[in-house]
């Protein structure tokens, strides 16, 4: 069966100015217990991967320049 | 990162503990603080740091015995009486006298709790009977202290692996267990003297109201792995017809939390601005009536606090939206609710297992020991009734004392290289596959039959049309399941697990004829809750390859419970006022 890609909207955004991920952070994608942070290959920041939060928010908690929020995710809002 | 690579290494171990989110991390630290010597690995899906329930804090601890306040004996009455009979008590009892070390233990940590003006520990009465709730005001550091200590002991910890099957020796002692690594689905085999699984509740069961899959009361790492882990091994499952079903903020799906609010003048009420339940403590008998509530016409179901005063309801407010689920603010502003002005509308969560807020888990014996030799499990998926946080610390503390004991002068018990090699198969399996059904997909499927057949009241017809509907999605799984990176290949065979355990909960269900724990077990063709047949724990396990379930007496009560005293729980609803 082929399979399609479904448009989603993600709750966390990361504000790439603040993100200091191209100088070797990797403290968001870490602590993320459902392992859904990665770092951009193409942009060098962090960014959300996987649709699978549970809004807890320790990403943006220990993010050590407050670059992460936490938004509810669209379907409970 | 996420790319599939095959490889499998092997290490060796004489205690593993599975997961560490709350009692994981207490029995590692445990055992190694009674053996320094002792080479303990702590195993962890995410990252220890911050896994689990109790990721960001807690908001107190929801079942502690004080000196003072209540007593062991007390306790046990009350949790065998809520958990309507089915209780054996000397678990439930060494916990009661065990607990009070562990919160000055936790407290030494650096976890500090409540004390009132003369430095006591300020304990408040949320249960029907008792006084055991203790609020924690920097509960936000829970993790942060554990982690501390885990340092200092020198546990190994193995974060990003999950363990998906037990191995058991030639001797049918446990073995150790196989994990995977979830960013690269390399395979890690442990053999160990012994094991300790602290995975958690069964979370993805059923699926939240919004259709968000991860959107659960429980942290969604936890898909119920343990519960399988222990079925394929061969272990014991007691009473998993207990289901958990609480009641939470609609929609946001965390806790209300009354256990907060009720000491402080909050309460659950229904569209009429009335109260309907005299105790917020949850228990199936309370659900019941609020699933009563919901559909009497006098619902939706709220949590009032705009009756008190602003301070107190801001009070309120501040609490619930820093320590345990600090996304809960963002949600109210969402919505422009403040709880000193509106009402905060409530509803029924999915369902799923966890010994924590009610009753079923793999069978133990009051060493926190299953039925497989040198395989222990504590927290909330283990069967001790109304665990929560303390259970968990406190049950995971006597498992990693009492492994480490049974360790000492015990050889490995050889593990068979065809069992690991049929794992990695089934595991892989997934990754072979050009084009097929995507594990999201089979998961949602599992998740919305649970809700729409298993979800109580629970009616035969039902639950056997989801037996069969669950056997389709099986085969579709076993078949035809197809994942592109690690990532996905974690997501997969969590389905897997989900699926076994809607299996167990259908199963169990269908077994126990009679109804029992308010909603957790409502059947609707036997509506009555029968003693002289079904005063028993209902065991489940594989035997000779076949789910199988089986009646175990429950062991002779240590504390009486007296005749007047046994259905105190089944009087929740607040009595008509002449
Ligand atoms: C939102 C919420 C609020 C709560 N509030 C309170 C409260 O105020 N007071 C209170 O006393 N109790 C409260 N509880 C209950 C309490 O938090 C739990 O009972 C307790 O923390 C459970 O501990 P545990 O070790 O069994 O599970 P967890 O702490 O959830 O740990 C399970 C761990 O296992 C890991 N894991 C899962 N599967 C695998 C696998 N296959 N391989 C490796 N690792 C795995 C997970 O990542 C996790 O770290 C609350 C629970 C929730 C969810
Ligand atoms: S923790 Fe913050 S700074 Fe570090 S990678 Fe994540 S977003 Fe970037
Ligand atoms: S809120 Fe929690 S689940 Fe979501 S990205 Fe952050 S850490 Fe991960």
């Amino acid at each position: 069966m082929p399979i399609a890609n479904s448009p989603t909207t993600v709750p966390v955004v990361v504000d790439e100015k603040k993100c200091i991920a191209d100088k070797g952070c990797t403290v968001c994608v870490d602590v993320c217990p459902l392992d859904v942070l990665r770092i951009s290959e193409m942009t060098g920041k962090a960014y959300m991967k996987y649709d699978e939060c549970w809004y807890c928010m320790p990403c943006e908690a220990d993010c050590p320049t407050d670059a992460v929020t936490v938004n509810i995710p669209y379907l409970l809002r | 990162m996420d790319e599939i690579s095959s490889g499998l290494s092997e290490v060796e171990c004489d205690i593993l503990v599975i997961g560490g989110g709350t009692a994981g991390p207490m029995a590692a630290y445990k055992a190694r603080k009674k053996n320094p010597d002792a080479k303990v690995i702590l195993l962890e899906k995410a990252n220890v740091k911050r896994s689990g329930a109790i990721s960001m804090g807690m908001d107190g601890l929801n079942n502690a015995v004080i000196p003072g306040y209540s007593t062991p004996e007390q306790y046990t009455k009350e949790i065998t009486i809520a958990n309507d009979g089915i209780c054996d008590q000397d678990a439930v009892y060494r916990y009661a006298k065990e607990c009070y070390s562990i919160i000055e233990e936790l407290d030494k940590f650096g976890i500090r709790f409540q004390k009132d003006e003369n430095g006591e520990f300020d304990v408040k009465k949320v249960h029907h009977i008792g006084t055991y709730v203790l609020p924690m005001p920097n509960g936000d550091t829970v993790k942060k202290a554990l982690y501390r200590q885990l340092r200092r002991a020198r546990v190994m910890i193995s974060n990003r692996f999950m363990a998906t099957r037990l191995l058991t020796g030639k001797n049918g002692r446990i073995a150790g267990a196989i994990s995977v690594n979830t960013r690269t689905s390399e395979f890690l085999v442990i053999k160990a003297k012994a094991v300790i699984m602290c995975t958690g509740a069964a979370g993805r069961l059923g699926l939240p109201t919004s259709g968000y899959m991860f959107g659960t009361y429980e942290n969604p790492t936890n898909s119920g792995e343990g519960y399988t882990m222990a079925y394929h091994a061969g272990a014991k499952l007691a009473n998993l017809e207990c289901f958990q079903i609480n009641p939470l903020i609609k929609d946001y799906n965390g806790p209300a939390c009354a256990y907060v609010a009720g000491p402080l003048g909050g309460y659950t009420a229904n569209a009429n601005n009335e109260r309907f339940i005299e105790c917020d403590y949850w228990s199936g008998q309370m659900m019941q009536e609020f699933h009563n509530e919901l559909l009497s016409g006098k619902g939706p179901v709220f949590l009032k606090l705009n009756h008190l005063h602003q301070d107190t309801a801001d009070h309120i407010e501040e609490i619930l939206h820093t320590v345990e689920r600090p996304s809960r603010g963002r949600f109210h502003e969402g919505r422009n609710t403040k709880y000193s002005e509106t009402m905060i509308e409530m509803h029924i969560s999915e369902i799923g297992f966890c010994s924590g807020h009610s009753a079923s888990g793999v069978f133990v014996d009051d060493n926190a020991r299953t039925t497989i030799d040198g395989l222990y499990a504590a927290g909330d998926m283990a069967s001790v009734p109304h665990n929560y946080m303390l259970g968990a610390f406190t049950n995971g503390a006597i498992a990693g004392e009492h492994a480490i004991d049974y360790v000492k002068d015990m050889e490995f018990d050889e593990i068979d290289q065809g069992e690991v090699a049929k794992e990695q198969e089934r595991i892989l399996a997934p990754t072979k596959r050009e084009d097929g059904i995507p594990p999201n997909q089979i998961e949602f499927k599992i998740r919305r039959l649970v809700n729409d057949y298993l979800q109580p009241p629970k009616v035969d017809k039902k639950y056997e049309l989801c037996q069969s509907r669950l056997a389709e999605v099986r085969e579709d799984m076993e078949q035809n399941m197809m994942v592109r990176d690690a990532h996905e290949l974690m997501r997969a065979t969590e389905a897997s697990s989900i699926l076994d355990c809607a299996d167990m909960a259908a199963h169990a269900s269908l077994y126990r004829k009679e109804s029992r724990w308010g909603l957790y077990h409502n059947r609707v063709d036997y509506p009555e809750r029968d003693d002289e047949n079904w005063k028993c724990h209902v065991l489940l396990s594989k035997q000779d390859g076949v789910m199988t379930c089986e009646k175990r007496d429950v062991k002779p009560y240590i504390i009486p419970i007296n005749e007047d005293e046994k259905d105190a729980y089944n009087n929740q609803r607040v009595q008509a006022q002449a």
